[in-house]
């Protein structure tokens, strides 16, 4: 039984508008829900594809809590854990971005199984067949069954890398959905909103991790321009175009927060150079501050600038860390500085 | 537990591994067998022949900048842990090569001689 078809049943009384709304609220749940069933069922099953299938009637009740924390572990099984798992989520994202995956499996993976996206959708988002994608799915499956890729959050002293693939993922996620590479709109809300969501669920997750903290706010701060990108006739809007007083003064505030807690948080860690998205997100956030005058100067950076990065648009995908490699044809192609 | 092999690629034209680049693979399959991680180890000589159909080749199957020098099966409990073995591998960090690391699908343990 699919969601939609769990929707009709739970609401066949309400008529056409009921129906779509309780459609509306299971594909919600679908959701918000889908990688903590997944990722729970991922850990009893040992198995992704198994995983998959069996997890899908626990989503046609959705006025059940999901069992998104596992609570009955025996203690055998609890002393196995290498160490406390915030999250199963954690697991699985992590999974999906294993660094032996391709850079595209590691985004097709993630959108399909911590996402939930159909195959045929996550195809048409990253511009290949539909064919090739649930080729290229299947592939990064097995190698994951095959090869052995285990299930679980690195350890601290590979986090850098390991994270830095993962955020890789995200912000190419968004940058998909910021300047949609295909199609007649400007921007694929829907992906945005999925590189949001994940960036919150990372942060968290993982709140004391700079990196996760300023890709959140680059994100933030990115997409609160997003009602005033485009004018009537779904035409680009240039910065100085916009209308200020529509940018989303909340997700300002909030990535201005973030910003400004991580810089007041200095390189704790001793890090050599701040992280990449920290320095994006004030690049990018510097234009929160910029009132409704559309002469307000740019405040001056309170962050060094990585030599190399001057001049790349704040909002273009790079590679992050080692994790890099290919990025989807025309994702990094920044059509508009807005 | 699972096992890996862990091809070790070489440039065809770097000639013979230098006596410290011997005694550091020596020092590395040591490690290896110490562990318990190491079930086993050969270091292949070039001189290759190839053979397809009825065609004798003198000369490796596929002509390349990297040949294999040597293989090894190890014994991991996933990827991750097969990796943090092979990044070991001295071979890695010589800019002559590498290493491939491939799950192993089935096979024999060496026959007692």
């Amino acid at each position: 039984m699919t969601a939609a078809t769990a929707a009709e049943q739970t609401a066949p009384e309400q008529g056409c508008a009921g129906q779509a709304g309780a459609r509306q609220a299971v594909a919600d749940a679908h959701r918000r829900e889908w990688a903590f069933v997944l990722a729970a069922t991922v850990r009893v099953a040992q198995d992704l594809d198994l995983a998959e299938e069996s997890k899908l009637p626990l989503l046609v009740e959705p006025d059940e809590p999901a069992p998104h924390r596992l609570t009955d572990h025996d203690e055998a099984d609890a002393a196995k854990l290498e160490d406390a798992v915030p999250d199963e989520r954690l697991r699985l994202i992590f999974t999906c971005c294993h660094p032996t995956l391709a850079q595209q499996a590691r985004l097709a993976l993630t959108l399909r199984l911590v996402c939930g996206l159909p195959t045929p959708d996550i195809a048409r988002a990253l511009l290949v067949s539909e064919q090739t994608m649930a080729a290229r799915i299947t592939r990064a499956k097995k190698k994951i069954s095959v090869a052995r890729i285990p299930y679980r959050v690195p350890r601290p002293a590979e986090l850098p890398d390991r994270l830095a693939a993962v955020l890789g993922v995200l912000h190419l996620l968004f940058t998909a959905g910021h300047t949609a590479p295909s199609g007649p709109a400007l921007m694929r809300t829907d992906l945005a909103d999925r590189a949001l969501d994940l960036a919150r669920a990372l942060r968290e997750l993982m709140p004391d991790e700079p990196e996760v903290r300023g890709l959140l706010a680059l994100i933030l701060a990115t997409d609160a321009r997003r009602a005033t990108r485009t004018g009537a006739d779904g035409r680009l809007l240039r910065l100085e175009e916009q209308d200020r007083s529509r940018w989303n003064r909340g997700a300002l505030a909030e990535a201005h927060e973030l910003i400004v807690a991580g810089l007041r948080g200095g390189r704790a860690g001793g890090r050599a150079e701040p992280d990449r998205a920290g320095v994006d997100a004030p690049r990018t956030g510097g234009r929160t501050d910029a009132g409704g005058g559309a002469g307000a100067g740019w405040p001056a950076l309170p962050v060094p600038v990585p030599a190399g990065d001057q001049g790349r648009p704040a909002s273009a995908p790079r590679s992050y860390g080692r994790g890099g490699g290919r990025v989807p044809a025309g994702a990094g192609a920044d059509r508009q500085r807005g | 537990m699972a096992q890996y092999a862990i091809l070790i690629f070489d440039d065809a034209a770097a000639g013979d591994y230098t006596p410290e680049q011997q005694a550091a693979s020596q020092r590395h399959a040591d490690d290896l067998v110490d562990s318990g991680a190491m079930i086993a180890a050969y270091a292949l000589r070039s001189a290759d022949t190839s053979l397809r159909g009825d065609a004798v080749t003198d000369g490796p199957f596929i002509d390349a900048k990297e040949v294999v020098a040597g293989v090894c099966v190890i014994e991991a409990p996933d990827l991750d842990a097969a990796l943090d073995l092979a990044r070991r591998n001295p071979a890695v960090q010589w800019g002559r090569g590498g290493v491939e690391v491939r799950p192993v699908a089935g096979g024999i343990a060496p026959v007692a001689r």
